[in-house]
This record gives structure tokens, C-alpha cells and sequence, in this order.
């Protein structure tokens, strides 16, 4: 295989990771520039093609993930868009749920609607659930609804109409005459963009769709054309939200799934490493400068969702952002990075972000004019970051200024030394993680107990000792390269698609007809998107979402050979989904419940390019101890809750084999990782650390 | 207290707040009944030994808040705390011993440190669920006793040392409608309480610590503290408020009178209507909890439930008034009126707060619960239940707009129109922003909504109507406009009852428009492009 490239633009960084043909990485960070993000990509890329002597010309493939979707939406620097939507339904965007995401907020402030009332316009038309007509498409006040729409010179316009999910027609028939009329014009229906039952995530889908679509077309399009300009003769792909790989066209078609295409990356990463240590059930924990991610990954495949919010405005609380129904891998995002800032609120309890000193101005120990304490400087006090061995070389970690501004946020409030106020915020900062991941693990049905932990960010590896032990895990695993995982993640991913769509059919009443032609519309959709970036073999997974009548959560039972006569459901359908819901029920729950009608709610197919599997890496279990050491400092310990030697090693200085003890600190340029006190680390062939809880 | 031990508590303390959100997600996650997954009709929380509640879960609805910290002590008294063995789960639905009404039915499972040693109560974990039927007439305010509401189940062990109680069981089952889905529910709560019943002890062996004692005292010194030091920001004295709204029949007065000292607050309800002959009364517990929600909002927003931040809010109303029903008075839909007593009570303390307090909102939600039924006896089809949450518009706030279209006091979430139509033979023709609705002012009131819906082929509504403010509008404050009234009718223009059975015929339409949020402050006062932003949008014309 050639070179192959990875470039992950995130907020801050971009991040460009290169596959050199022997299969070694090397790997780049440079500034972000926010106004032209190719840019940085194309800095990045000239840099690291001459520190490695290679040309562009050489290289086989650029994959490439980014932010400027996900920012351009939170930012609203979209372009000028319309609505159109069905009559009586104009306001669904602005009147949400009708609820409140914070029960005890009297001065709560709900977000805005991604397009303004004044720009929301509508159309006679109206459908049933089945997808027949009620009231006939008025094309007469089509028209002179596109003639306003030229007349007010909107950029983009997003087409909404109900049940739109279950007969397109008219958001096509609009469409057609919106381009004949206005060639040109960005144009997004709900059909195509997000066809899930539930008006209120598909339309705002739809809407941040169109929102985006005239900004990131041009992007992708510059990106292209500048890369060819230098050299480069391979395609360039883009990584969605759902961790798969997709053409340039589809991208800039619909960029709302390029939104968290980089925590994606995260958990890509995180899949491989599983799969490479055969490790079948892993919480990904990725902990960046803003926030920490947690996913769950089984069978070496991360766990997906059909919708997600982004710009979540209330301390990352659920209902307070913008609901995106598209594939998704899930996770959990809570305001925990090294920048979150803590305070005291008016119980006297220490709080950890969601607000973040970012870069700019920084943790107090930068130096550069940050007053607030952050979870970075709690680190710094309690030794676990130190000016000599700290990654980014033209910062100048100050552990007094980390000192001060504990006391100043913290220690005055509560009357707490430094060191105290440290070791409250970093425990704080670790329950807040720990408590997500088992609300996380909760609300998917899960359990913990037996989970390997993969931490990766800057901030992973300094917290993941912690969380080990909160969580009750026994395993650690800190791959190489953790500072810039999700760039690797990238070059590890599949040309895959998911097409979703809503369904409704009982497994007392089944639509045998309608099941299976679902099932074909969506795997040729799947197909014929990935078929655009390869012609590898496939792998094809559906599934349905699916509960009892009554419910308002679906789960998903996998479809496997089920029905399956070439995949064809016959009249025993029924009685297969009920048999396999009534079994997954029971994983999920502990306990079916017997009499109860079941409701197929929405359906799935997933096509991905088979990607050949990582070699498994044979362990190396019991090593000889560290050889060189840079020191030895005292460290505040939390699981004897006093300060102990810890060992500091440099982590290139360790071969496979390598053995460390906690207390440790091991430092290396992207990030450093802390073992407590009755943890072992052994250094495995590929760079790998493997931490263990050994008993305590 | 050294720092460290300081900080540990505040740890552990955060950890058993976790505690009881995963023990209301895993009752979320399972439960069959709407109002429990969309309005948030659930509470879960963990007690210490002696009942006294050490953390609750924020869940939609403020009407646990203070019967769910009142709940676990009946049952220790009920069951005897000498018949309390490891392995037990106890169950109650009674309205004046949970939360207000046989909907609510609440389920409490004792801690012991060591299941093998009876003598090891540590605590308790409790939840209530809505369930979705309890026998009866079904849901609505026309039982004339709570006796036809349906059957009322007293404190009784629902599982005995890991044994259930199959004659209990049996006995609940032949007494509801959708018996699967009420029994499935039961189970729900008390798997929930065991998750909660794990974590705890896991939590306390990973803290290395016997029992809950100390940190409940811990959490209970720290909100005792932080709890006065909010009640000190309101000078101590009298205030009082009433209140009119539209009732079932006649209207009705809700008054009271807040009495603040440097130990609490106490609200008296004395001049507020006497009950009404329908199920629209409420218990006292369920009036308190509104009322306390009111001053924790207002007063502060930042403190955790427990026993130590309700203690210092009281209440007390003479007997035979709509807020304090006894036994048997009918309180099925208590709702309806306990909604308002938040405002009621937000509105007396507004003078003492006029920068924190609102204008009056929509307050009670305009539920659309409808049977459905075929037209016409000749192809008979089972019913369909329907029911949609809708919300009118909440009052301005002394720096904000009021919210549109979204609940307060309550917590509900309105369900999806297509979700709806996918499940039952109803079209929703209309859910739109009310324009014109939100009381003027400087702050101007949150806008309701308008809602047209109608039966498809064949079928015809029948439904209890429980629309309020149609008459009496949510008042503005400090100047500010009243919100509009609510209006119900067909779309023929025929009026429809606000309160009370009726009938939507096929083929026709039935129009609601909700009410809107009351103004605050002088509209003339309105920040120009705010007013200019209005008529663009079409808020206002």
C-alpha cells in the first residue's frame, strides 16, 4: 500500500497523520486557521511531505475529517435560508418540545431556530402517515412562493413537508420546480437528508443541511483544487459522522454528516486498537482541551445512534441543542477538558467547566494572561504536568501561577491550600467523567464490569488511572499517537453509509411487502453510495428499531439472517422479529413482558467496504522494570490520598517489555500518562502501554 | 472537618446524586406509560434509615417533589419498622400517602449493608411512576369519589424477603385496564430502586464507609446552610396573593397568604374555594409541592431536593377547600388546579422579588386526551386512546420574553404530530404559533399555540374537556398586558365545552388556541427593534 494521509481540523489544531508504506505513522500539529481552514491542511501537509521526503504525488489517498459543518451551525454563519414546509407547521423548529431542559431555571433561555420565523414560508400540501394525499400539492402557490424566494435572494432554500419520511413526492415536485425556476440555488429535502418519522429532528436536519450546504460545497471544492494544484493526483475523501468514509460530491451534497466527523475519528481509533488486542467490550475515553467523549464500543464496532444533539448551550444538558437525525456514532460529550474552569457554587461545591480558557487565554499556567483555574492547573499543582517534560514546546508551564489561581478561585472560597484546591478540582473533574460514562452505559443497557478502557486526547491518559479505579475496571490501554487518535482513526475507516428510514408496521399486522421493499430501497442507497468511493467487497448489516406498543423507546435488534431466503422476508417474518426483539428486550432489560403487541418503528441497512482486519498484537505480559528514569517527584496520590514518590519516565525510552508501578508519570510529546499507586503498566510491540489494576 | 475529608464528602454526595439519575433513567428507559417518558411523571430518590430523603433526581414534574420526601416515612410507619427484612419491596398508589392521586403509584425497596443481617438497614430507595391505567372510570375529573376513580392499593409488601406477592399481584391485575403494561410498570419501579440498591452499595464499599449516616448529616448541613442563607434574601413578613382561574363550573379562587421568618416559609391557603364536586382537587402534599417549587426557583435555583432544602417550606389549609382534599374526595386530575399554585404563590412573593418573579403564565397544560371511536356501530373497532401534551405560553420574565408554547410549572415535552398519526386515527391539521397571544409589555408574554385536529374515516372524538384559562387570562405584571385567553371551538364555528364530556363528529375539525403568557413592566417601555422584530416575525401584526 502507498502513503496514505489523515487530517483532522479540529477548533484549535489540525492535525495531519501520515501512512508511510512500511505502515509507520508520523504525525504533524499545526493552528487551525479558522477564515480558510485549507490553509492549515495544506501547511500541514507541505510540512510533513518534506520532513519525510515524500511528494504529494505519491500519496494514495487523503482522507479527511473537520469541524467548519459542526462550527458554522453553533456559529450561525451559514448562508441566507429558506424554509418551506407543509401549511400549519411553519413554527415546529421555533416551539421544539415545548419543554424545558432546565426544570429549576426561571430565567432559561431556549435556542433559536436555526432560521427565523420571517424565513419559514409554506405550502398547501398535505400527506397521511400511509403517504396518501389529504390535500392536493398547491403548485399555483409553489410558484409564487419560488418567485419570493428569488425576490429575497436566498442562497439555499430547505424543503420540510410532513410525512415526507414515507412519500417524497412532493418535496420533489417542489424541488423540480424550484431549479427550473432558480437554477443554481441550494436546494435540501427532508426525504433525502434525514427520512426519520418525527418532524421536529428532520426538519431541523434538513435546515442545518441547508444552512451549511453553499459553505461547505465551496470548502470541498477549494480544498480539491488547491490539493491538485500542488500535486496530488488521489481522491480525497471525507470521514461522516457515522466513522465511514464518503466522495467529495456526497460531502458537499450533505455536509450535515460531516458533523462530529472528528470524535467519529476518536472512536475509530479506538475500535482498531480493540480489535488488534482482541479486547470485545472497550469504553473509548477521549479527553481533549473543552471536553471529554465516551463511547462504547462492542465487538470492536462502536455504537451507533439514528440522532444527536450538537451546540448543546446548558452545561452540555440534554434538550438545550440542535437535534440532528443522521447516523451517528454515539457518545457522551461533558464539559470536561484540561481548559474547563472550576468555581465554587453557592453550596460550596467545586464545579468543573462547561465554560473553558480554550487556548486563548489559556490555563493559568500558560502564562498567557489566564486567571481562572483549570482542570490543567489542578494537574500542574499536583505534579502530575511539569514544565521540563510538558508537550507543546513553546508554552512555559508555571507552577506558580497554576498555584495562584486555585487559591484565587477555589482555595479562597473554601478556605482550601493549593494543593488542596488541586486535588478537589481533579477529583471533581474525574467523578463528573465517571458519572457520565455510567449514565452513558446505563441508558444504552449496559453494564460496565468487564469493559477495557482505551484513553486517548491530551487530557485521557492524566485522568484514566482515575476513572479505572471510579469505574471499577481492571484494564488501561493508552495507545501511541493518543494526541492525535482521530486522524489515525480516519486512515482505519470504511467506505460505509447508513440509510435510515421510518416504518411503521406491528408484528401482529405485518406489511410483509412493505418490510422487504424498505429493505431494498435502503441497501441500493447504501450500496450505490459507498460504490461511489470503491468496488471492494461489502459487508451489508440491517437492523430495526423496534418495542412494545406503548413505548417511546425503541431498541435495535439486529436483522442478521433473519427472513432471510435471499434476504427476503416471508410470512414467518413476524414471529422471527418478535422472537428476536422478545431476546434483545431481555439483554436489554433483564425481562420480557408477555401479551404485548410490537411495534417496527424504523429501519436500517448498513453497507460497508470490508477493511482487511489489523493484525492481532501478541501480548507481552510480564516485563522487565523501566531501565532509565528521569526522576523521581512527589505526586498527590488519590487512592492513598497523600503525596508519594512517583517514578518520571520518558516513554521512547521504554521497549516492549518495559515495566513501570505506580506511582508513575510517563511523559511523552502529545501527552503523559499517570499510573496510581497499585498500577502496572508493561509496554507492549506496537508502542502500546498496558495498564493494569493489579490489587490494591 | 479537615479539607480533604471536606472534599471527599462533597464527592460522595455527588456520586449519590448520580446514583438516583441512574435509578430514574433505568424507570425512563422501561416505562409504558406516556406521560411518564414524554412529562417526565416519575421521581426517584434515596433515603436514609429514618425515611428522610438524602437525594432526588430532577425529573419534569415539581409534583413529587415534596410528597416523594414525605412518601418513604408513611411507609416505615405503615409496614413497621420491625417487619422490614432485606430482600422486601413495599408498594402504595393512595394519593394522600404518595403522590396525589391513584395514577402515581410508588414503590419503596429497603437497604441493608449485609443481606443476611436483618439488622443492617441503612436506607431506602423509592420511585413513582405514572401508570397508564388504575381502573375505575379512566382517567378524568368525573368520579364524584376517589372510590370510582379506581383501586387504591394501601401500603402492602409487593415482594416479601425476594418472594412476590402473588395474591397482591393477582389482585392489581384483575383491577386494570392493560393489566401487561401496569404490572410491567411495578416491576419497572422496583428493577429501577435495585439498580439504585447495587450502586449505593457498591458506592460504599468503593468510599470504604459502613452507612449513609454521616454524609446524610453532611448533605443535610451543608443545604441547611445554603437553604437559609437564600430565604435571607426575602425580608421577613407577609405577603399574600389570589388568584382566579376558570375551574369546572365555577370558577375559582385560590388564595394565599406567605408568612417568611428567619426559620422558613409557610404558605396558609385560607379564602381559596371550597372543593369541587369533580376530580379537580387536589391534595394538600401535591399544593406544597407546587408551592415549594415556586420558592426554590425563585429563591434558589442552584440546591439539590432533599429532606434539609424542603423542610423549611410548610403549608396548611382549612379543611374543605379545593387545595387540601381528604379522603374520598375525588383528585384523579388534581393537576389542573395544582398547576396554578405556583404562580399563586410566585405572584404573592413577587413584590419582596420583583427582579426575579414572572407574570402569570398558561399555567395548566391543554392536554388533548381522546378516545376514539368509530362513528358508526356497523364495523365496530376497538377504541383508540390518544393523547397529546400542548402548552400555552409562560409568563415574561423581568429581563426575558416569556416562552412560547412551553409548559410551566410542569415539565412535559409535546409528542411529534407524525408520531401521533402513526399511532392513532387522528390528523393534526395545525400546530402553529399563536400570534398576538403574549401579553404586552416591556418583557412581552410567551406566545401560545394553535392546535386543528380531526378524527379520520369513520371515527369520532369523545373526550373530557379540561381547558383553562379561557375566562380568567394569566395576568401581566408591573404594567404589563395580560396574556390572551384561551378559545376552543369547531371548525364549523360551533363553541365547544371547555370543561366537560363532548363529542368532535367526524369530519369535523376541533380548533384549540392556547393561551398566552402574561406582559411585564410598561409595553411602551419595549425595546424598539424587539417590537420591530415582533411584527417581522409575525409574533405580533
Amino acid at each position: 500500500m502507498g502513503l496514505r494521509i489523515g487530517a483532522d481540523v479540529g477548533g484549535t489544531f489540525t492535525d495531519i497523520v501520515i501512512e508511510l508504506a512500511n505502515g509507520d505513522y508520523s504525525s504533524i500539529k499545526v493552528l487551525t486557521t479558522q477564515t480558510a481552514p485549507e490553509v492549515g491542511i495544506l501547511d500541514g501537509l507541505g510540512r510533513i511531505a518534506d520532513q519525510e521526503g515524500v511528494s504529494l504525488a505519491d500519496v494514495e489517498q487523503i482522507i479527511h475529517g473537520t469541524t467548519l459543518a459542526t462550527n458554522a451551525l453553533i456559529e450561525r454563519r451559514g448562508a441566507k435560508t429558506a424554509l418551506v414546509t407543509t401549511d400549519g407547521f411553519r413554527d415546529v423548529i421555533e416551539t421544539r418540545t415545548e419543554s424545558r431542559f432546565e426544570q429549576y431555571d426561571l430565567n432559561i433561555v431556549l435556542p433559536a431556530p436555526l432560521i427565523q420565523r420571517a424565513d419559514r414560508h409554506v405550502v398547501c400540501e398535505r400527506l397521511n402517515a400511509r403517504g396518501e394525499e389529504l390535500v392536493p400539492f398547491d403548485e399555483i402557490g409553489a410558484r409564487a412562493l419560488i418567485e419570493r424566494i428569488g425576490e429575497e435572494n436566498y442562497a439555499s432554500v430547505a424543503v420540510g413537508f410532513i410525512h415526507s419520511y414515507v412519500n417524497p413526492v412532493n418535496e420533489q415536485r417542489f424541488r423540480d420546480l424550484l431549479l427550473a425556476e432558480i437554477p443554481g440555488i441550494a436546494c435540501s429535502i427532508s426525504s433525502e437528508v434525514s427520512p426519520q418519522m418525527r418532524e421536529f429532528e428532520r426538519f431541523n436536519t434538513v435546515c442545518a443541511n441547508a444552512y451549511v450546504q453553499p459553505l461547505m460545497a465551496s470548502y470541498l471544492v477549494r480544498l480539491r483544487d488547491e490539493l491538485a494544484a500542488r500535486g496530488a493526483t488521489c481522491p480525497l475523501y471525507l470521514i461522516h459522522s457515522g466513522g465511514g468514509l464518503m466522495s467529495v460530491e456526497s460531502a458537499a451534497a450533505c455536509p450535515v454528516r460531516l458533523v462530529e466527523s472528528g470524535p467519529a475519528g476518536g472512536a475509530i481509533f479506538a475500535a482498531d486498537l480493540a480489535k488488534r488486542y482482541g479486547r470485545d467490550r472497550v469504553l473509548s475515553y477521549d479527553m481533549g482541551g473543552t471536553t471529554a467523549k465516551i463511547a462504547l464500543i462492542e465487538d470492536y464496532t462502536p455504537a451507533t445512534a439514528k440522532t444527536f444533539e450538537i451546540d448543546r448551550t446548558a452545561r452540555f444538558k440534554k434538550g438545550s441543542g440542535m437535534p440532528i437525525s443522521i447516523p451517528v456514532i454515539e457518545m457522551i460529550e461533558i464539559g470536561a477538558g484540561g481548559g474547563s474552569i472550576a468555581s465554587v457554587d453557592s453550596l460550596g461545591q467545586i464545579r468543573i467547566g462547561p465554560h473553558s480558557a480554550g487556548s486563548e487565554p489559556g490555563p493559568a499556567a500558560y502564562g498567557l494572561g489566564g486567571q481562572d483555574a483549570t482542570v490543567t492547573d489542578a494537574n500542574v499543582e499536583l505534579g502530575r504536568l511539569h514544565p521540563d517534560t510538558f508537550g507543546a514546546k513553546d508554552i512555559d508551564l508555571s507552577p506558580a501561577l497554576a498555584a495562584e489561581a486555585l487559591v484565587r478561585s477555589v482555595g479562597d472560597r473554601l478556605g482550601l491550600s493549593a494543593g488542596d484546591a488541586a486535588r478537589g478540582v481533579a477529583e471533581v473533574v474525574d467523578e463528573n467523567m465517571t458519572n457520565a460514562a455510567r449514565v452513558h452505559a446505563v441508558e444504552n443497557g449496559k453494564d460496565l464490569s468487564g469493559y477495557s478502557m482505551i484513553a486517548f486526547g491530551g487530557g485521557g491518559p492524566l485522568h484514566a488511572s482515575r476513572l479505572l479505579d471510579k469505574l471499577g475496571l481492571d484494564e488501561l490501554i493508552v495507545p501511541p499517537d493518543a494526541g492525535v487518535g482521530s486522524a489515525v482513526g480516519f486512515l482505519r475507516a470504511p467506505f460505509a453509509y447508513e440509510a435510515v428510514r421510518s416504518f411503521y408496521t406491528t408484528t401482529t399486522d405485518f406489511d410483509v411487502d412493505g418490510a422487504n421493499r424498505v429493505l431494498a430501497e435502503l441497501t441500493d442507497e447504501a450500496v450505490a453510495f459507498v460504490r461511489e468511493g470503491t468496488d471492494a467487497e461489502v459487508v451489508v448489516e440491517r437492523q430495526v428499531a423496534m418495542r412494545y406498543k406503548g413505548q417511546g423507546w425503541e431498541i435495535p435488534v439486529r436483522l442478521g439472517d433473519a427472513g432471510s431466503n435471499g434476504h427476503v422476508f416471508d410470512e414467518m417474518a413476524a414471529e422471527l422479529l418478535a422472537a428476536e426483539f422478545t431476546k434483545a428486550y431481555e439483554e436489554f432489560f433483564g425481562r420480557a413482558i408477555d401479551h404485548l403487541a410490537i411495534e417496527a418503528v424504523s429501519w436500517s441497512v448498513k453497507v460497508a467496504s470490508v477493511v482487511a482486519p489489523p493484525p492481532a498484537v501478541e501480548l507481552v505480559a510480564a516485563g522487565e522494570p523501566v531501565a532509565t528514569t528521569i526522576d523521581s517527584l512527589p505526586m498527590f496520590d488519590p487512592v492513598t490520598r497523600g503525596n508519594a514518590d512517583a517514578v518520571r519516565v520518558e516513554r521512547t525510552t521504554m521497549a516492549p517489555g518495559s515495566q513501570i508501578d505506580g506511582p508513575a508519570v510517563i511523559v511523552e510529546s502529545q501527552t503523559t500518562t499517570i499510573l496510581a499507586s497499585h498500577h502496572r503498566a508493561v509496554m507492549q510491540t506496537d508502542g502500546t502501554l498496558l495498564v493494569r489494576r493489579e490489587n490494591a | 472537618m479537615s479539607a480533604a475529608q471536606e472534599l471527599h464528602n462533597q464527592v460522595m454526595w455527588n456520586r449519590l446524586v448520580s446514583v438516583v439519575e441512574e435509578q430514574a433513567i433505568t424507570l425512563v428507559r422501561t416505562a409504558f406509560s406516556t406521560s411518564v417518558r414524554e412529562a417526565g411523571d416519575l421521581s426517584a430518590g434515596v433515603f436514609d434509615r429514618k425515611g428522610r430523603m438524602v437525594a432526588q433526581a430532577v425529573t419534569g414534574t415539581p409534583g413529587h417533589v415534596n410528597t416523594m420526601a414525605a412518601a418513604v416515612g408513611h411507609f416505615i410507619d405503615d409496614i413497621g419498622p420491625e417487619r422490614i427484612y432485606p430482600g422486601d419491596v413495599y408498594i402504595t398508589n393512595d394519593p394522600w400517602k404518595g403522590t396525589g392521586h391513584l395514577h402515581d403509584i410508588t414503590v419503596t425497596t429497603p437497604v441493608f449493608r449485609d443481606p443476611a443481617d436483618d439488622g443492617s438497614l441503612i436506607g431506602f430507595f423509592s420511585s413513582t411512576a405514572h401508570v397508564v391505567d388504575v381502573g375505575g372510570r379512566g382517567y378524568g375529573p368525573e368520579a364524584r369519589e376517589v372510590y370510582e376513580e379506581g383501586i387504591r392499593i394501601p401500603i402492602l409488601k409487593w415482594v416479601e424477603r425476594g418472594d412476590l406477592n402473588d395474591d397482591l399481584a393477582t389482585m392489581v391485575r384483575w383491577n386494570v385496564r392493560e393489566a401487561d403494561q401496569v404490572i410491567g410498570d411495578i416491576h419497572g419501579l422496583a428493577a429501577c430502586n435495585e439498580t439504585g440498591r447495587r450502586r449505593l452499595l457498591s458506592m460504599l464499599d468503593e468510599f470504604d464507609i459502613p452507612d449513609l449516616d454521616d454524609l446524610a448529616t453532611f448533605v443535610f448541613e451543608r443545604t441547611t446552610a445554603a437553604t437559609m442563607a437564600a430565604l435571607a434574601s426575602v425580608p421577613t413578613g407577609t405577603y399574600s396573593n389570589t388568584m382566579t382561574v376558570d375551574g369546572y363550573g365555577d370558577p375559582v379562587q385560590l388564595a394565599c397568604e406567605i408568612t417568611v421568618t428567619d426559620k422558613g416559609m409557610h404558605a396558609d391557603f385560607t379564602g381559596t374555594s371550597p372543593l369541587s364536586r369533580q376530580g379537580i382537587n387536589v391534595p394538600l402534599g401535591y399544593a406544597e409541592a407546587y408551592f415549594t417549587y415556586a420558592m426554590l426557583v425563585a429563591l434558589a435555583p442552584e440546591l439539590p431536593n432533599n429532606f434539609a432544602s424542603l423542610a423549611p417550606f410548610t403549608v396548611s389549609a382549612p379543611p374543605g377547600v379545593i387545595l387540601n382534599a381528604q379522603h374520598p374526595d375525588p383528585v384523579a386530575v388534581r393537576h389542573v388546579i395544582g398547576h396554578f399554585v405556583t404562580d399563586l404563590a410566585l405572584g404573592a412573593i413577587a413584590e419582596a422579588l420583583p427582579d426575579v418573579v414572572p407574570a402569570e403564565g398558561a399555567g395548566a397544560l391543554w392536554n388533548f386526551q381522546a378516545s376514539a371511536r368509530q362513528a358508526s356501530a356497523s364495523n365496530p373497532r376497538p377504541p383508540v386512546e390518544l393523547l397529546m401534551f400542548n402548552s400555552g405560553g409562560s409568563g415574561a420574565r423581568p429581563a426575558l420574553d416569556g416562552l412560547t408554547a412551553t409548559a410551566f410549572p410542569s415539565g412535559v415535552r409535546t409528542m411529534s404530530a407524525e408520531a401521533t398519526e402513526q399511532i392513532g386515527p387522528i390528523i393534526i391539521w395545525r400546530k402553529e404559533i399563536r400570534a398576538n397571544s403574549g401579553g404586552a409589555g416591556r418583557q412581552r408574554g410567551g406566545m401560545g399555540q394553535i392546535l386543528e385536529v380531526s378524527p379520520t374515516g369513520g371515527y369520532q372524538f369523545e373526550f373530557s374537556a379540561m381547558f383553562d384559562r379561557v375566562a380568567n387570562p394569566a395576568r401581566g405584571r408591573y404594567g404589563g398586558e395580560d396574556g390572551a385567553t384561551g378559545r376552543v371551538y369547531l371548525d364549523d364555528g360551533t363553541p365547544f365545552p371547555t370543561k366537560g364530556v363532548a363529542t368532535v363528529p367526524a369530519g369535523r375539525r376541533l380548533v384549540m388556541e392556547l393561551p398566552g403568557g402574561g406582559g411585564f413592566g410598561d409595553p411602551s417601555k419595549r425595546d424598539p427593534a424587539a417590537t420591530e422584530n415582533d411584527r417581522r416575525q409575525g409574533y405580533t401584526s
